[in-house]
């Protein structure tokens, strides 16, 4: 679990919250972001992110802890002074105003001058390639284009700390892609510090310097993107991060990065002990399937292996997507590259598969 | 395979026109909805339709002088009622005639009726000559000018006359121009006697008080509906119980508690008096005046207000607020630049539909309006129900359906109807 440093420029330190008195639904939050660092929330529906993220930005306050921001704590400064843009899930673009004005808005409270309100719109506006929709109405937007306005409003009074509910969680699957790529062109371009809540976890891989995976109203992991899908902490971060094999067994021996786990079903395999301590201990052992090689000419020496039934074969293009039978578990997947001398397996064939220890991480049941 | 040079209409498959083929596809679908909606339909023209027709052409027809005296109104046709003389013997035989016709149907009453809402004391002639003509030779036994004038001196009339004359057209305005404070004189339209005027002075009150009410309306509604909107369902069902109480109440229970509460010697008045806000000599007068039909008829109306209200604040997004916050608005501002104008839609629909529930109210300002809280709508029950002047009640009516007709334009030109929301 990381713990709060005072020296992040957004401080969660101990923060607690519960809505009802009875059940917390953010527990011991401690989390530093980094100026200018585009950390996302990842986690399942009701994981507590929008709840961080509401306290952060003020329209909750958090039943205990301290939020800081560039220092100083922030629990008693009301939500319109605290300078955060933010993004909606709905975009929430009032609907009486033009896209110009819903831009003009934030300038306007702060008293700023026609002429620089102008000119700060217009550039807003230039930078999410909008420039020419200034008099329309947001309803008279596509989502994606309602998604800009959006951005470009929550970025125009030049806040440093921008949060983002799930924004794109609305728009199809191409324009989502498309825009994740704007989001982070833009942050990293302007260098605000971006708080992105999400429950798509390619998103927060893509998008982010740091995710922060949430279950339960606690942070399971912290970690850059690439750490978290190859090193997951526990076995809820290796269900949720990808796709991911289990297998359940006992741990028989640890011996310094080696441990032996008992399958269920009798076979003993060498893995990498992550959150398990002791023999004896109930284990779920975790290996990404294109980690898994049936090839024997590729496998490695040392490479551990088990007999495998083919129940499946699926061409995708790109990949082939096999489910074996291995173990006694019947989801076994592995994935292998459309490659010119891949060999397609046929149901019902028998293959030995093996993996790296290193890529096999033995982690809690 | 219509090609795109094609000029003529759209074929269908079959060669018939597109068009034709459409409709007989959509005229089963059609009869159902209509058959449907038919009850519903029947009824609305037989209660609601046809009345308002029925108010709208009562309001001109006036056949009953051509009906009752057909041989006067053609003799009259000749007179000219500015050369200040009496019509000639002709006329009076005419008229003679007609009466003694008219007696024997008994339908001299009802013209009388009729003919006394323009000028006073012509009921009480014709009944008198009623009963003389039916003893009479009509029509050997004339000169009928000496006749008439010997029962009654006011045949003699020349008012009298002018106005059987004025009003033996089958439609008249008159009783527009009545209801307008004005009336047809011998050189035509002209406005009546001030003491007599009334009816533009109560249209006027009328506006005046629906206005106020819708106003209090809002001022009152506004802040219950945002409560409502704004707190957990489960709360805001249960307060919505409390707005609503007041529908499963009676309505003259409403108003008959409102005077219990207005009036002197009633509950404010003592509380005020025990405090000694107010002196026991000088209690206030809260009720049979505009003050009482304000209050009550606010009270009765304002779910009207709240129900639409709510309805529309409960569709503006909390996120709005949020957002607004978020980009730096303080409370006051995010209410006055984004949540208000959101929530127009509803305070249109609550106006609309207090003001005209308020323009054309009766029972309240009648039980509690005295004389100078009452509305249009009592000059017209009055009529309708009492002086049995219904030509005029129907005139007024009219009035009313067109100045709420008009405000609605008005209101759609500026507002837009479609901006109304009833949720
Ligand atoms: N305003 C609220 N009142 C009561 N409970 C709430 C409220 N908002 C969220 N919750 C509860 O808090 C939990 C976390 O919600 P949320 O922070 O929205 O999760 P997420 O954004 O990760 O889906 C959920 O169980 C939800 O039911
Ligand atoms: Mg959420």
């Amino acid at each position: 679990m990381p713990t709060a440093s005072d020296d992040g420029f957004v401080v969660f330190d101990r923060v607690q919250k519960s809505y009802d008195g009875e059940t917390l639904v953010v527990k011991d939050l401690n989390l530093s972001i980094a100026k200018g660092e585009f950390l996302t929330m990842l986690g399942p529906s009701g994981s507590g992110k929008t709840t961080c993220l509401m306290m952060l930005a003020g329209f909750e306050t958090a039943t205990h802890g301290d939020i800081l921001l560039d220092g100083k704590p922030i629990n008693n400064i009301p939500p319109h002074k605290r300078g955060i843009g933010m993004v909606f899930q709905n975009y929430a673009l009032f609907p009486h105003m033009t896209v110009a004005e819903n831009l003009a808005f934030p300038l306007e409270v702060r008293k700023i001058g026609k002429s620089d309100r102008d000119a700060k719109v217009k550039r807003a506006l230039d930078m999410v390639q909008m420039g020419a929709f200034g008099g329309r109405r947001p309803a008279q937007l596509s989502g994606g284009q309602q998604q800009r306005i959006a951005l470009a409003r929550a970025l125009v009074f030049e806040p440093e700390l921008v949060l983002m509910d799930e924004p794109l969680g609305a728009l199809d699957k191409q324009l989502r892609e498309h825009m994740q790529f704007e989001i982070t062109r833009l942050a990293h371009e302007l260098g605000i510090t971006t708080v992105y809540v999400t429950h798509d976890q390619t998103e927060a891989l893509t998008m982010s310097d740091n995710v922060a995976v949430f279950d339960d109203g606690r942070i399971q992991q912290l970690a850059p993107p690439d750490e978290l899908y190859e090193a997951p902490q526990n076995s809820f971060v290796a269900q949720f991060i990808g796709e991911n094999n289990t297998l359940e067994g006992t741990i028989k021996e640890i011996k310094g990065t080696e441990a032996l786990v008992t399958l269920d079903g009798g076979e003993i395999i060498v893995a990498k002990p992550v959150n398990v301590s002791k023999p004896g201990e109930r284990t779920r052992v975790s290996i990404r399937p294109e980690r898994v090689e049936y090839n024997k000419d590729r496998l490695h020496a040392d490479a551990h292996t088990l007999k495998a039934e083919v129940l499946e074969f699926i061409y995708m293009g790109d990949i082939f997507r096999t489910r074996l039978r291995v173990a006694g578990n019947d989801n076994f997947v592995i994935k292998t590259r459309n490659a010119p001398d891949q060999r397609r397996l046929t149901p019902g064939e028998t293959i030995e598969i093996g993996w790296l220890p290193e890529d096999c991480r033995a982690l809690d049941a | 395979m219509s090609d795109a040079t094609q000029t003529g209409p759209v074929l269908a498959a079959d060669g018939r026109p597109l068009k034709r083929s459409l409709q007989r596809a959509l005229r089963a679908q059609k009869m159902r909805a209509l058959a449907l909606i038919a009850p519903l339909l029947i009824f609305v023209l037989l209660t609601f339709v046809a009345p308002i027709a029925d108010m709208l052409f009562r309001s001109v027809e006036n056949s009953i002088v051509s009906d009752t005296l057909p041989r006067t109104v053609l003799a009259l046709k000749d007179w000219d009622a500015k050369s200040g003389e009496l019509p000639d013997e002709s006329v009076f035989a005419a008229m003679a005639e007609d009466l003694k016709i008219a007696e024997a149907e008994k339908k001299h009453i009802t013209l009388a009726i009729r003919l006394n809402y323009q000028t006073s004391g012509v009921s009480s002639l014709f009944r008198k000559t009623g009963r003389q003509v039916k003893k009479w030779d009509v029509p050997n036994d004339g000169p009928y000018m000496e006749k008439l004038l010997d029962v009654d001196d006011d045949w003699g009339s020349h008012e009298l006359w002018r106005v059987i004359q004025t009003y033996s057209a089958n439609y008249t305005p008159g009783y527009f121009l009545n209801a307008a404070d004005m009336e047809l004189g011998p050189d035509g339209v002209q406005q009546v006697d001030d003491s007599q005027k009334i009816y533009v002075m109560m249209f006027k009150r009328t506006m005046f008080l629906s206005i106020v009410i819708t106003v209090s309306c809002i001022a009152l509604g506004y802040p219950v509906a945002f409560l409502l909107a704004s707190l957990p369902l489960r709360t805001s069902n249960m307060l919505m119980i409390l707005v609503l109480l007041p529908f499963w109440t009676s309505l003259l229970v409403r108003t008959s508690s409102w005077k219990v509460l207005l009036q002197q010697q009633g509950v404010i008045n003592d509380i005020l008096v025990w405090i000694g806000l107010v002196d026991d000599a000088n209690r206030l007068v809260m009720i049979n005046n505009q003050f009482g039909t304000i209050v009550a008829m606010t009270h009765i109306l304002l779910p009207f207000m709240i129900l639409p209200l709510y309805s529309v604040m409960k569709t503006i997004p909390p996120s709005y607020v949020r957002a607004s916050k978020s980009l730096g608005a303080t409370n006051w501002t995010t209410f006055w630049r984004v949540y208000f104008p959101q929530s127009v839609p509803g305070i249109g629909a609550g106006s609309i539909l207090v003001f005209i529930l308020a323009i054309g109210y009766y029972i309240t300002p009648e039980l509690v309006g005295g004389t100078d809280g009452i509305f249009i709508s009592n000059r017209i029950a009055f009529h309708i129900s009492r002086s049995g002047n219904w030509g005029l009640g129907a005139a007024l009516g009219s009035i009313l359906l067109i100045v709420v007709l008009m405000l609605y334009w008005i209101y759609d030109k500026i507002v837009g109807i479609d901006n109304v929301s009833l949720g």
